[in-house]
């Protein structure tokens, strides 16, 4: 739909590290943005982030950033669409210098970056070990001898500061992920805090573009009953947001999805708790008094947001060595499959426990039969069902072994035990999460010449 | 029989080891039924099993929707769950099996 005059339009060009390209380059072709969106953050990716930058200092940014920014930039420095990310992960600053390269090698003008710092507070953290974890009131002191990073999510106002530098490209570390989009709002119309009402829609805005196509038929198609159009060509979502806070979401027309009603609440109340009390970076957003109108195809119109002012804290989250799993999958089918999985992990775990290793904690999942949902004993015995064996351990030989046991089933268990998967070993990065107070943490903006 | 799937639509999210599902009616009249017949005990019961935690249900009068968080509900949160679906996305699926008496 035509971008009316008295609205800005951002786009959702990114929900996760790992998420499509090729919808976010569409938007910025013919989207009529003004800014695009790229939400590039989980939890633990800047604990992940932050042990990679160790290893090179040059490093440390979202791994997917060359081919994302490769892929979109051409089209927004024609269209002068402004780019805001975290993508900077935990390293902002080496993320701005590889978008100079990538503008380089496609002869395109360097565009001004300005970059968010100040959110690793690790060195704070250290000096506070007192500090209660949000998850089990213990203090932060039995985290830090594992600890690997420490970040506070930042919010709109250090964002804005960026953009006020006129930087086509701002780059963060962690911020909160709705103060990604509120910020080129409030940097728009020159929103101010005391704006509770605009700063809560704004959020509210965030809060639904910030999972990109979760909002436009992602996540959502249920074949027969909740159909979703050209799946396969499933597009990113945009919001229009006027002066007083009102906004409307929408996709590209040609995408395939649906934004409707259905796909807008859903979001609306994904990752939500309390809907009167949504904490937020910037404010403390209220949505129990907000609704949603279909205006027009794909269309949906969301007013009445209420927001109270934000909370004297920042949100930190603490990452931590939480030492290894280790994984195994072999299939059973046909008659007695059930029977021969059970054995077979029956047997695995006495290897285990034969060889010496030790697990704090062993799952056995019958994939097909239990594993997402639980309760075996009410549910009928499916023909087919895939073993699989996770196990948490400090030893990493331990949890190689989990994975190596399962394997040998295949000559040293039951009958006919196929499909065993190679051995998996995965690092664990737990995170847990403390509050320290604003006045700690001292956000700053940094532009990085980017024409040399 | 009418099951919460045949009236209504959800999604579930995590947040650490809490879970939260939408529960939301696709016709404005079925929200009164959804909001007295689905209760915290009901999907308490129905998910005992998974869940460890107290379960919560806010209501959205305006989006004819409920919402569930069920705290305990992620085997340890996803970041260091040995769940196959560590971020519970699949829990939605089982608040829609839930039977609603006729």
């Amino acid at each position: 739909m035509p971008k009316a005059a008295n609205v800005i339009r951002i786009g959702a060009g990114a929900a996760f590290a790992d998420d499509r390209i090729q919808p976010a380059v569409e938007l910025a072709e013919k989207g009529e943005l003004d800014y695009l969106v790229f939400e590039c953050l989980a939890e633990r990716t800047v604990a992940r982030e932050n042990q990679t930058r160790a290893k090179n200092p040059e490093l440390g940014y979202n791994p997917r950033l060359v081919a994302r920014v490769s892929a979109v930039l051409p089209a927004c420095l024609r269209n002068g669409i402004r780019i805001v990310t975290n993508m900077g992960a935990a390293n902002p600053l080496g993320a701005a210098r590889e978008i100079a390269r990538i503008a380089r090698e496609q002869s395109l003008p360097a565009p001004l970056c300005a970059v968010v710092l100040g959110d690793d507070v690790a060195e704070l953290l250290r000096k506070n070990p007192q500090l209660p974890l949000m998850e089990s009131g213990k203090p932060l002191e039995t985290l830090l001898p594992n600890m690997v990073s420490a970040n506070a999510y930042l919010g709109a106002d250090a964002i804005c500061r960026a953009l006020d530098t006129g930087a086509q490209f701002v780059i963060t570390g962690r911020v909160a992920d709705p103060s990604l989009f509120l910020a080129p709002v409030m940097h728009h119309y020159g929103w101010s805090y005391d704006d509770l009402g605009r700063v809560a829609a704004g959020t509210a805005l965030g809060h639904l573009l910030e999972c990109g196509a979760q909002v436009s038929g992602g996540c959502f198609a249920d074949p027969g009953k909740k159909e979703v159009p050209d799946l396969a060509r499933l597009g990113f979502p945009y919001a229009d947001i006027n002066a007083d806070g009102e906004f409307w979401v929408s996709k590209l027309e040609d995408a395939g999805g649906r934004v409707d009603l259905a796909t807008c609440k859903e979001q609306f109340l994904y990752e939500l708790h309390d809907p009167a009390n949504y904490i937020s970076a910037d404010c403390i957003m209220d949505i129990t008094g907000a609704y949603m109108q279909q205006e027009g195809k794909d269309r949906v119109a969301v007013r009445g947001v209420r927001g109270k002012p934000r909370t004297p804290s920042y949100k930190v989250t603490v990452g931590y060595d939480e030492g290894y799993i280790g994984e195994g999958q072999v299939s059973y089918a046909g008659i007695n499959a059930v029977a021969r999985a059970k054995l077979a992990a029956e047997v695995v775990q006495a290897r285990l426990k034969d060889n010496g290793y030790l697990y704090s904690e062993v799952r056995v999942d019958l994939i097909g039969m239990s594993s997402l949902h639980g309760a075996p004993d009410m549910r009928a015995e499916p023909y087919e069902v895939r073993l699989r064996i996770a196990a948490r351990t400090d030893d990493p030989k331990a949890a190689e072994a989990v994975g190596f046991e399962t394997r040998a089933l295949h000559v040293n268990g039951p009958a006919s035990g196929g499909g065993g998967s190679d051995p998996v070993v995965r690092k664990v990065l737990a995170v847990q999460s403390v509050l320290v107070p604003r006045e700690w943490v001292d956000p700053q903006v940094r532009i990085v010449r980017t024409d040399k | 029989m009418t099951r919460v799937y045949d009236i209504a639509h959800g999604r579930a999210g995590d947040k650490g080891d809490t879970s939260n599902i939408s529960v939301i009616a696709y016709q404005p009249g079925d929200w009164d039924r959804l909001r007295s017949e689905l209760t915290e005990d009901r999907v308490k019961e129905h998910f005992g099993h998974l869940v460890t935690g107290k379960v919560t249900r806010y209501e959205l009068p305006n989006l004819h929707a409920l919402n569930f968080v069920l705290e305990g509900a992620l085997a340890g949160g996803v970041t260091r769950s040995l769940a196959q679906d560590a971020h519970g996305k699949s829990l939605s699926s089982l608040m829609m099996t839930i039977e609603l008496p006729d």
